[in-house]
C-alpha cells in the first residue's frame, strides 16, 4: 500500500481567483500549537493550507512532499519547533537535513523551489504562523497551480 | 488535628474551582463529595460566551472538565444541596448537608425535555439572567451535568397549589415523561458525610445595579448589567449569540461600558477592586464587534484601566489601538433615557480635565463588580469562619487558601474577587492543601475505573461514524455544517455523518456511545476543535464504548478553520471539508494501539530556593513525597530576602525564616543549594537531572520556580544619583533608617518604569500597590512629609484599593502622566527636579525631590532560556515560561511532569507566588500519585523482514530507544524509552520502521486523497 499510486487530477487551472491548496505538515508540540493559538488569537490568514498533524517535524519522509505535489498540491508547507525546542530533542534538526535534500531534488527534477517551504514556529508565536501560511501562499500563488511533478518540459526530471 | 484522618474531601460549590479541586483530588486517590447548591454544577462560567485574554469559548473549555468530573468514579455529586452542620476537626469531620428535592430522578431521566415542552409554567431564566424564559421544569443551560431536568418547586402548579390539597392539578410533565422519571413526591434529604478536610468555592453574585439608581439600571431598558450582555453574545444565550437589544431586537451600532459599578466605591461600602470587570468590559467590547453584521461603535468609561494579569495589557493595547475600542478616562453622574423615544441612553460624565459632556447609547452595559453571595455569608456562618468587612472569607495571611480553620480550605472569589486562572490555581492549591494534610490516607477509599472489553475489530469492515461540532457559533456561524454532514456521508467507509451543537457536551458524549452501539462504528471522527484539548475527551468516550482508543481522528475546524477564516465562509466549508475527509481516511487506516506503562519516579524536583520553591517543595513533602529542592544562590530565601513587610502588613523576614527553617528540617526535603544545574533529561515519571558538581538526581516531575528580576532602570538618572533608586531599594532604605530617606522631605514615586513600555509591554502587576505602601509608610513616619506618586494607571486591584483610598486621604498626591509624555528628571546644581504634566491642569508642574522611587519593571528570569530547552517547556515573548493553558491550566506546562510557579510565570506579589506554589505543588502530586506513567503506546516498530541493520534509525534517535540487534541484524525499539517522533521511520531507507498512530501508508493515503 506503501507504494500504491492511483491517477490524480492536476489542479484545474481555469479557476479566475486561484488560490493555492498546501499541504501543512505541523508538529504537534510547536507549530500545531502555534496554529491553534492564531485561532484563538482570530489571526486571520489565507484558506489554503490543508494540515496534517505529525508528532515531530521529523516525522516527514521527503516522500510525502513528493506525493502531496504528485496528488494536486500546489505547495507544501512544512513547520516544526525552533532550533534547540524540539519536543524530541533534534526532530527537527533531522527534519532540516531532509528538508535540504528535498529542496535540491526539486531544483534537479525542474519543479520551482518556492513551491516547498520549511519554518520554525513556536507554540507562543500565534502572529507568526499566520505571516508564515501568509507568506507561503503568496509564494505559491506567485508560481501558479502546480503541473505536476514529473511534467516539466526542459527535461532533467525522470518518468514515473 | 484528629489522628483518625478520612481519606476523603468535601467541596462545596461546583463552579470551575469545585471542579478543578475535586478533579485534582479524584486523580490523586482521595474520594470527593462534590456539593451544590444548584441543580448542575458549572457555576458562573457556563454563562460567559468569551474568556479573556485568549478569546477562547467558554463553554468548549470548561465542558471536558463538566464530563470529567461528571464521569468520574470517585467524584460523587450532590446537586440541590447545602451544607448545613459541621462537627469534628481537621482531619475529621462529620458534615451533614441537606438536599432539597430535585422532583426528577437523575438516573431515569434522559434529559429529552419533553416535560418542558408540556410545562405550562413560564418564569424568568436565571441562566439568562432574566433575559428569556425557562420552565418551571427545567435544566440550567444544556451542556449541564447532570444531564437531567429539575422541577422548580416555589413555580410547579402541582407543587405550589396541588400537593397541599392532594389534587392532581397539572402534572402534565408526569405524563410527557416516557423514562417515568418524575417523582413528585420527593422529600428533603440530611445527608452525613466523613470527609478529612474541605474546600470552599462558593463563588460569588454580581453587584445589583439596580440599587444605585443614578445608572439607570431597571428603569432603562438598553441598560443592561455585563452578565446579561454575556448572555446576549453567547450562543446558547435567549438570542442564539445574535447581538440584539432584548427589548425591541434591534442590533445596537453604540455600545458603552461603564465601569466600577459596584467597585471601588466607599458609600456603600464597597472600597475594593472587583480585579476582573476592566479585563471583561474589554473582552466584551472586542467580542461585540466581532459577532455583530453591522459595524459597532464601543465605547469604555474609566476611571483606571485595570490590567495587571498575564498578557492582559496586550489585550488591552490591541483593543485600543487595532480593534477601534474607546476608551474615555471618566466620572458618570448619570444615565437617562434618551428623550427621543429610541429607548437609547444617555451618559452624563465629566472628563478628566473636568469638562462635563453627555452622549446617546443604544445600549449602556454595567461593569458590575463581585460581591459575596447570600450563600458564601451562609456558609462562612455555618462553619463559623472569620469573613473580611465586605463579607469575604479571610484567609490566613500568605498562605494562599487556608481559612481561619484548621483542614478547611478556601478557593475562588469566597476570599475575594479573582479571575478564572487566579481561581483555578487556588482551586489546585486547595486540593494540594487538603491532599498534604491526609496524605496518609492517600487511596483508601476510592475505586478504580473499569471499562468493557475491548472489542475486537481486525479484519472487520470498517464502519467510520462522523461528528461535526457547531461549537455553539464559533464553528456553524462560518462553516456551513449542514453541507459537511451531507459530504462527509458521501466518503469511503462513513456509515452515519450527524452534527452536534457541542460535540464536548455530556449529552453529544452520551448520544456518541448509543450511534457506536447503533450503527456498529468501529472508527469515530470528529470534526470540531483542537485534538490538543479535546481528543483525550473523545477517546475517553470510545472506552467506555468498548473501543480502542486509536480506531479515532479528529478535525480541527474550529481554532485552524472558522476562527481564522472568519470572512471567508464559503473557503472555510471547503477546508472544513478536506480537512474531515483526510481525518476519515486517517481514522479508516488506524489499528488498535495498547498503551505502555512505565515505572513512576515518586520524587520530584523544584528548581529555585525563593518562596516559590520553598512552598511547592514543603508542599509536595507534606504531600509524603522526597523533594530534591536546587537553589544557585549560597542560601534559600531568594527576593524576598530583600522585602521587609508583605502587602497586609505580615513580617516577611519572619516568614522567611520560618519557612527556611521547615524547608531545611523537613526529613523528606534533600537541599541542593549553591548548585546549578547542567543538564535534564527525561520525561513525566523519569527524569534525570545532572548539577555542576556531578551529582545526577532522579525525579518523576519537576517544578520551575525560578523567580524573576527586577529591571534596572536606565532612565530617570538612576545609578547617577543615589537619591533615584528602585522599590526594592528604598524599602531597605526605609528599614535600616538611612539618612537619606529618613531626613527627606520631598518624595516622588514614579510608576511604571520599565513596564508598559514597548520594551516591556506587559504591567509588573505589583508596583503600584508596592509603591502606595511605601509611599505611606513615609507618610507615617513623617506626617509633614510632601509625598507625590506619578502613575499612568493606578492598578491597586482587589483589596488594596483599600490602600489607595487611605493614600489620598492622608494628603499623598497622584499625578497621572501619560505614555507619551513621560516625567522628566533633572538636576538642578544638586537639587533633584521632576517635571511632570499634570492633567487636571494641563501644565507642566515642578517637583523638587529629595528622594525618587521608581517602580521598576519585574522581568522574566535569567536562566529561563536554560531550561526551556532542558525541559522542552516554551517561553512567551517576554520571556516569561507560558504555561498549557492560559485560563484552565495555570501552572501545567504542555510537557506532562513540569510545572511552573512564581514570577517565572508572570509577575505576581507573594501571596499569589505562594497559591501559586502550593498549586503546582498539587498538580505535581496529582502526577506523583499515580503508580505507573501510563503512555500512549504510540511507538515505533520494525519490520523484520525489511530491515537491513543499517543502523540509520539508531543514528537518529535522540532518545536511544532504536538500537541494532548486530547478533539477528535488525532494529530492536524500546518501548518504554520510544517517545514516538518518528524520526527513525521518516529515515529508514527500507521502509522497515514505522510509527503506531501515524504509519507511512496512513499519511501517503492522506496525500492520495488531498
Amino acid at each position: 500500500m506503501f507504494m500504491e499510486e492511483r491517477q490524480v487530477n492536476v489542479s484545474d487551472t481555469d479557476n479566475k481567483t486561484y488560490q493555492p491548496k498546501i499541504a501543512a505538515f505541523l508538529c504537534n508540540w510547536c507549530s500545531y500549537a502555534g496554529a491553534d493559538l492564531a485561532g484563538v488569537s482570530r489571526f486571520q490568514y489565507p484558506a489554503t493550507i490543508r494540515t496534517i498533524r505529525v508528532p515531530c517535524s521529523g516525522r516527514i519522509n521527503p516522500l510525502y512532499l513528493l506525493k502531496a505535489m504528485a496528488n494536486g498540491a500546489d505547495g507544501v508547507l512544512v513547520s516544526g519547533c525552533h532550533p534547540g525546542d524540539c519536543h524530541y530533542i533534534s526532530g527537527n534538526y533531522v527534519a532540516r537535513r531532509k528538508f535540504a535534500l528535498i529542496k535540491s531534488l526539486l531544483k534537479h527534477v525542474g519543479l520551482e523551489e518556492d513551491r516547498v517551504s520549511f519554518s520554525w514556529v513556536s507554540a507562543a508565536e500565534g502572529v507568526r504562523f499566520s505571516e508564515v501560511v501568509k507568506g507561503v501562499t503568496e509564494r505559491v500563488a506567485a508560481l501558479g497551480p502546480n503541473n505536476g511533478v514529473f511534467k516539466v518540459k526542459d527535461g532533467g526530471g525522470t518518468d514515473e | 488535628m484528629s489522628q483518625n484522618k478520612v481519606g476523603a474531601v468535601m467541596i462545596v460549590g461546583a463552579g470551575i474551582a469545585g471542579i478543578q479541586s475535586a478533579l485534582d483530588l479524584a486523580e490523586s486517590g482521595y474520594l470527593v463529595h462534590l456539593v451544590e447548591e444548584s441543580s448542575a454544577i458549572g457555576g458562573t462560567m457556563p454563562m460567559l460566551d468569551k474568556t479573556f485574554p485568549t478569546n477562547d469559548c467558554s463553554m468548549c473549555i470548561l465542558s471536558p472538565k463538566l464530563v470529567e468530573c461528571g464521569r468520574h468514579l470517585n467524584i460523587r455529586i450532590y446537586t440541590n444541596s447545602q451544607v448545613i452542620k459541621t462537627e469534628g476537626e481537621a482531619g475529621n469531620f462529620k458534615v451533614t448537608i441537606k438536599q432539597q428535592p430535585r422532583f426528577v430522578d437523575i438516573d431515569k431521566c434522559t434529559g429529552c425535555g419533553s416535560c418542558a415542552e408540556v410545562c405550562p409554567v413560564k418564569v424568568d431564566d436565571e441562566f439568562n439572567q432574566g433575559i428569556g424564559k425557562r420552565k418551571a421544569i427545567y435544566k440550567q443551560y444544556s451542556q449541564a451535568f447532570p444531564n437531567a431536568y429539575a422541577i422548580d418547586p416555589q413555580k410547579c402548579l402541582y407543587q405550589t397549589m396541588g400537593k397541599a390539597k392532594g389534587k392532581d392539578i397539572c402534572k402534565k410533565c408526569l405524563k410527557a415523561c416516557q423514562a417515568g422519571a418524575i417523582n413528585h413526591d420527593m422529600e428533603v434529604k440530611e445527608i452525613e458525610i466523613e470527609v478529612g478536610s474541605m474546600i470552599l468555592n462558593p463563588g460569588f453574585k454580581v453587584f445589583d445595579a439596580a440599587s444605585l439608581e443614578y445608572y439607570g439600571y431597571g428603569k432603562i431598558k438598553s441598560v443592561l448589567t455585563s452578565l446579561e450582555f454575556e448572555r446576549l453574545l453567547s450562543a446558547s444565550g435567549p438570542f442564539d449569540g445574535h447581538l440584539v437589544r432584548p427589548f425591541d431586537q434591534k442590533e445596537p451600532q453604540k455600545i458603552a461600558w461603564i465601569q466600577c459599578v459596584g467597585s471601588r466605591n466607599a458609600k456603600i461600602n464597597k472600597n475594593y477592586c472587583s480585579g476582573v470587570c476592566c479585563m471583561y468590559a474589554i473582552k466584551e467590547a472586542v467580542i461585540a464587534k466581532e459577532h455583530s453584521h453591522i459595524p459597532v461603535d464601543t465605547t469604555i468609561f474609566f476611571m483606571d484601566m485595570r490590567t495587571p494579569g498575564k498578557d492582559f495589557e496586550k489585550y488591552y493595547n490591541n483593543a485600543k489601538n487595532n480593534q477601534g475600542v474607546r476608551f474615555i478616562r471618566s466620572r458618570i453622574y448619570e444615565v437617562t433615557e434618551a428623550e427621543d423615544g429610541s429607548g437609547d441612553s444617555v451618559i452624563r460624565y465629566s472628563n478628566e480635565d473636568g469638562q462635563i459632556s453627555t452622549e446617546q447609547f443604544d445600549l449602556v452595559v454595567l461593569s458590575v463588580g463581585l460581591e459575596p453571595g447570600e450563600s458564601s455569608k451562609a456558609l462562612a456562618e455555618t462553619l463559623d469562619l472569620k469573613v473580611n468587612k465586605f463579607g469575604f472569607a479571610e484567609l490566613e495571611p500568605l498562605t494562599g487558601v487556608n481559612t481561619s480553620r484548621e483542614g478547611i480550605f478556601a478557593a475562588g472569589a469566597f476570599s475575594g474577587p479573582r479571575d478564572i486562572p487566579e481561581t483555578v490555581m487556588q482551586a489546585s492549591a486547595a486540593a494540594g492543601a487538603a491532599s498534604a494534610l491526609l496524605s496518609q490516607e492517600r487511596g483508601t477509599l476510592v475505586s478504580e475505573k473499569e471499562y468493557p472489553a475491548e472489542k475486537e475489530v481486525a479484519g472487520d469492515v470498517i464502519r467510520t461514524g462522523v461528528f461535526i461540532c457547531h461549537c455553539g457559533v464559533n464553528i456553524g456561524s462560518v462553516v456551513n455544517v449542514p453541507e459537511v454532514v451531507e459530504y462527509a456521508k458521501t466518503l469511503p467507509t462513513v456509515v452515519m455523518a450527524t452534527e452536534k451543537i457541542y460535540a464536548c457536551s455530556q449529552d453529544a458524549q452520551a448520544s456518541m456511545k448509543e450511534l457506536i452501539e447503533e450503527y456498529k462504528l468501529n472508527r469515530i471522527v470528529v470534526s470540531s476543535c483542537s485534538p490538543r484539548t479535546h481528543e483525550p475527551l473523545f477517546q475517553e468516550t470510545l472506552k467506555e464504548a468498548g473501543l480502542n482508543a486509536h480506531l479515532f481522528d479528529m478535525a480541527n475546524i474550529r481554532d485552524q478553520c472558522s476562527w481564522v477564516h472568519m470572512n471567508e465562509p464559503e473557503k472555510a466549508t471547503e477546508k472544513a471539508k478536506d480537512l474531515t475527509r483526510l481525518a476519515i481516511v486517517r481514522a479508516s487506516m488506524q489499528q488498535p494501539v495498547q498503551p505502555v506503562f512505565m515505572e513512576m519516579n515518586h520524587d520530584a524536583l523544584v528548581v529555585g530556593g525563593g518562596v516559590a520553591g520553598m512552598t511547592s517543595a514543603l508542599s509536595l513533602a507534606d504531600q509524603g513525597f522526597v523533594v530534591h529542592l536546587v537553589e544557585k544562590a549560597p542560601e534559600l530565601g531568594g527576593i524576598a530576602k530583600r522585602f521587609s513587610t508583605g502587602f497586609r502588613g505580615e513580617d516577611i523576614k519572619a516568614f522567611l525564616a520560618e519557612l527556611v527553617g521547615r524547608v531545611s528540617s523537613h526529613p523528606k526535603i534533600t537541599l541542593h543549594v549553591g548548585k546549578e544545574i547542567k543538564d535534564v533529561g527525561g520525561f513525566l515519571g523519569n527524569f534525570t537531572t545532572t548539577l555542576n558538581d556531578g551529582e545526577q538526581l532522579r525525579h518523576g516531575v519537576a517544578v520551575i520556580a525560578i523567580g524573576g528580576q527586577e529591571y534596572q532602570p536606565k532612565e530617570y538618572l538612576y545609578g547617577q544619583d543615589s537619591r533615584v533608586m528602585t522599590q526594592i531599594q528604598m524599602d531597605e532604605a526605609l528599614v535600616r533608617h538611612d539618612d537619606l530617606v529618613a531626613k527627606a522631605q520631598n518624595f516622588v514615586f514614579i510608576q511604571c518604569v520599565g513596564s508598559r513600555c514597548e520594551e516591556n509591554p506587559y504591567c509588573s502587576r505589583t508596583c503600584c500597590t508596592k509603591s502606595v505602601k511605601l509611599a505611606l509608610k513615609v507618610k507615617a513616619k513623617n506626617p509633614s512629609a510632601n509625598v507625590f506618586v506619578l502613575y499612568r494607571d493606578m492598578r491597586t486591584y482587589s483589596y488594596f484599593e483599600e490602600d489607595y483610598e487611605l493614600a489620598r486621604r492622608s494628603g499623598i498626591l497622584f499625578v497621572r502622566y501619560s505614555e507619551n509624555d513621560k516625567p522628566v528628571v533633572s538636576k538642578e546644581g544638586e537639587t533633584l527636579v521632576v517635571t511632570v504634566k499634570d492633567h487636571v491642569l494641563d501644565r507642566p508642574i515642578e517637583i523638587e525631590a529629595d528622594v525618587i522611587c521608581l517602580a521598576a519593571a519585574i522581568k522574566a528570569p535569567e536562566d529561563g532560556k536554560k531550561l526551556s530547552k532542558w525541559f522542552k517547556v516554551p517561553l512567551n515573548n517576554e520571556g516569561f515560561f507560558l504555561e498549557a493553558h492560559m485560563k484552565l491550566r495555570p501552572v501545567d506546562f504542555s510537557t506532562d511532569g513540569v510545572f511552573m510557579a512564581g514570577i517565572a510565570h508572570s509577575p505576581k506579589n507573594m501571596e499569589e507566588v505562594i497559591s501559586q506554589a502550593k498549586a503546582a505543588a498539587g498538580r505535581a502530586g496529582v502526577a506523583l500519585s499515580k503508580e505507573q506513567v501510563e503512555s500512549a503506546g504510540l511507538t515505533a516498530y520494525v519490520n523484520k523482514r525489511k530491515c537491513t541493520a543499517c543502523g540509520t534509525c539508531e543514528a537518529v534517535c535522540s532518545a536511544k530507544a532504536v538500537s541494532v540487534d548486530l547478533e539477528n541484524r535488525v532494529a530492536v525499539v524500546n518501548d518504554a524509552l520510544c517517545k514516538g517522533c518518528g524520526a527513525c521511520a521518516s529515515s529508514c531507507r527500507c521502509g522497515a520502521i514505522n510509527l503506531r498512530g501515524c504509519t507511512n501508508e496512513q499519511i501517503v493515503e492522506m496525500l492520495n486523497f488531498f
